[in-house]
């Protein structure tokens, strides 16, 4: 039997999650307590069995009132692809103007998902 | 400009998330609202703040700050809130006259109730006076969060960050995420200060080594900063001789601490706590000063935008009954709140007796397993919660169901 905390970071709960498991760990076979909303079961098989997160970063603007814009992948990335998917997005230049909700990149990097604008920037 | 009003209900000063929450729900209650910023654009230090965590609990998804802000802005707009930006308030006295400036100009309003959400500023070098030479290099860590997000200007290439608050934790990720290397975070308490979920996530996930009851000792270089000499520090918080050792690096961030923002309300003579340096209000979050009510950082030290949102919420609630029912005051007869053993502080500091709802918001001392918070009143346990784990860095909450009838004139919050 394999015990472990992990910390959950799907709110500023922050839940130490007491989990359990035989073997390699799997879904369906992954014991979890100390969660204080439901949440926290499924965070913490996705944790020990293919963790995910959001990547924040910003991209370059063009002709924009500010030089950079924020931007988020849409949902959560395998945890593994982002240093890959932040080097991608270092390449990317937007022309201005961009509105928050704007597409900066589609299916990037194979994941399967996008990466937004999380701001406004005017034309300059 | 032309067309500045001369009077209005509730007057909000910042346009962070207490600020623009407070707009937003005192104009639907109803209030003609003035909402008045310093900078150009609205929604205060979420608009540096690109990392996701926001709104989880306000609106059941996870944001950006930018976006998070972006929620509200579009809320005061749509209740119809009078928004002045690169607008500061150069003067303020008791009975709601302010003078407001903007590009030169001065403008007096009368309001009939104000909101104080100025938010907070950063502790810096000199206020944890460490020793050595003064370089470039050394930024607070909001500063450098500026600098990389908003000016898209590279702060450095090898980072120490002292304090493991949650802005530093924050710029630790980014920071890597930037191309840099963060070689240590110090911590002088022996636990970390920031949301343990950032531990994990800022931290843990790029192998960045945390440095519990260790502090910088001195800071060298000449031009730049070239390395700091840090020390593991004692349970008392001294330094241990013998245990220094040198980490090189050309750039040192501090996230050492949030002090609320509260010049102007000193001039407004508002009553400031020596614990939490925000005003000492009632249950309804009114200072001192009759009619002048303040949410949000200002206020206390918040963990999470969300918090400070929905406190702004209540002020502004309150802010505009105490305008549109012409400043009509409760029973004036307080209770006072105080804080007992393990508890630092709470907020409100006293509530009136009146009061039918009454939101506490406090933090402990230290970090404990299984303990039970219990309010006392004349010696009887009137309500207890009990929690797995409690600390420092989390805010609680506790809504106060009790009936504050009688003779009671005294409350104690304390950690059981």
């Amino acid at each position: 039997m394999t015990k472990k905390q992990i910390t959950c970071i799907l709110c500023p709960n922050g839940c130490v999650l007491d989990v359990s498991y035989t073997g390699e760990p799997r879904e369906g076979a992954i014991s979890v307590e100390g969660n204080l909303c439901p949440r926290g079961v499924g965070y913490a098989i996705e944790e020990l069995t293919s963790p995910k997160r959001t990547l924040t970063t910003s991209v370059l603007v063009k002709g924009g009132t500010e030089p950079l814009v924020s931007v988020r992948t849409a949902s959560p990335i395998p945890r593994s692809m982002i240093m890959e998917v932040r080097g991608i997005l270092r390449g990317v230049v937007v022309q201005a103007p961009v509105s928050i909700g704007d597409l900066i990149a589609h299916d990037i990097g194979g994941t399967g998902v996008d990466v937004i604008a999380t701001r406004s920037v005017g034309r300059l | 400009m032309a067309e500045r009003p001369r009077e209005t209900d509730v007057l909000v000063i910042g346009g962070g998330p207490a600020g623009l929450a407070a707009a937003a729900q005192a104009a639907e209650a109803g209030a003609r609202v003035v909402l008045v910023d310093r900078n150009r654009r609205l929604g205060g230090i979420l608009n540096q703040c690109i990392h996701d965590g926001f709104g989880l609990h306000t609106f059941g998804e996870v944001l950006s700050g930018p976006e998070f802000a972006d929620h509200y802005v579009r809320r005061v707009l749509e209740a119809g809130v009078r928004i002045y930006t690169d607008t500061i308030v150069a003067g303020m006295e008791g009975g709601g006259e302010v003078v407001l400036s903007s590009a030169g100009s001065r403008y007096p309003l009368h309001a009939r109730s104000t909101v104080l959400a100025m938010g907070c500023r950063e502790r810096t070098r000199g206020m944890i006076r460490i020793p050595g030479t003064r370089p470039a290099g050394i930024y607070t860590a909001g500063t450098a969060q500026w600098l990389t997000n908003m000016a898209n200007i590279r702060v450095g290439d090898r980072v120490v960050i002292l304090g493991s608050g949650d802005i530093g934790l924050i710029m630790a990720r980014r920071l890597t995420l930037e191309g840099a290397e963060v070689a240590a975070v110090l911590e002088l308490l022996p636990y970390p200060s920031g949301l343990p979920r950032n531990i994990t996530q800022c931290l843990d996930d790029y192998d960045i080594p945390l440095y519990l009851s260790h502090s910088v000792v001195e800071i060298h270089g000449r031009g730049r900063l070239e390395r700091v000499t840090v020390s593991l520090f004692d349970d008392n918080r001294r330094p241990i001789p013998g245990t220094e050792f040198d980490i090189p690096c050309d750039t040192l961030l501090l996230s050492v601490g949030l002090i609320p923002e509260n010049e102007l309300s000193r001039r407004a003579g508002v009553v400031i706590d020596p614990v939490t340096f925000g005003p000492r209000v009632d249950e309804r979050y009114m200072t001192s000063v009759e009619g002048v009510f303040a949410a949000g950082n200002v206020l206390h030290i918040h963990d999470i935008a969300d918090w400070a949102a929905k406190e702004g919420e209540r002020a502004g609630r309150f802010a505009a009954d105490y305008a549109l029912q012409g400043g009509r005051r409760l029973s004036g007869d307080r209770i006072s709140v105080e804080v007992g053993d393990g508890i630092r502080y709470v907020v409100p500091q006293s509530i009136d007796r009146s009061a039918r709802e009454v939101l506490l918001s406090f933090r402990v001392r230290d970090p404990a397993e299984d303990r039970e918070v219990n309010v006392v009143a004349g010696g009887e346990v009137i309500m207890k919660r009990r929690f797995r784990r409690v600390h420092p860095a989390t805010m609680i909450q506790l809504p106060l169901r009790a009936d504050l009838q009688g003779d009671l004139d005294r409350l104690e919050v304390l950690l059981a």
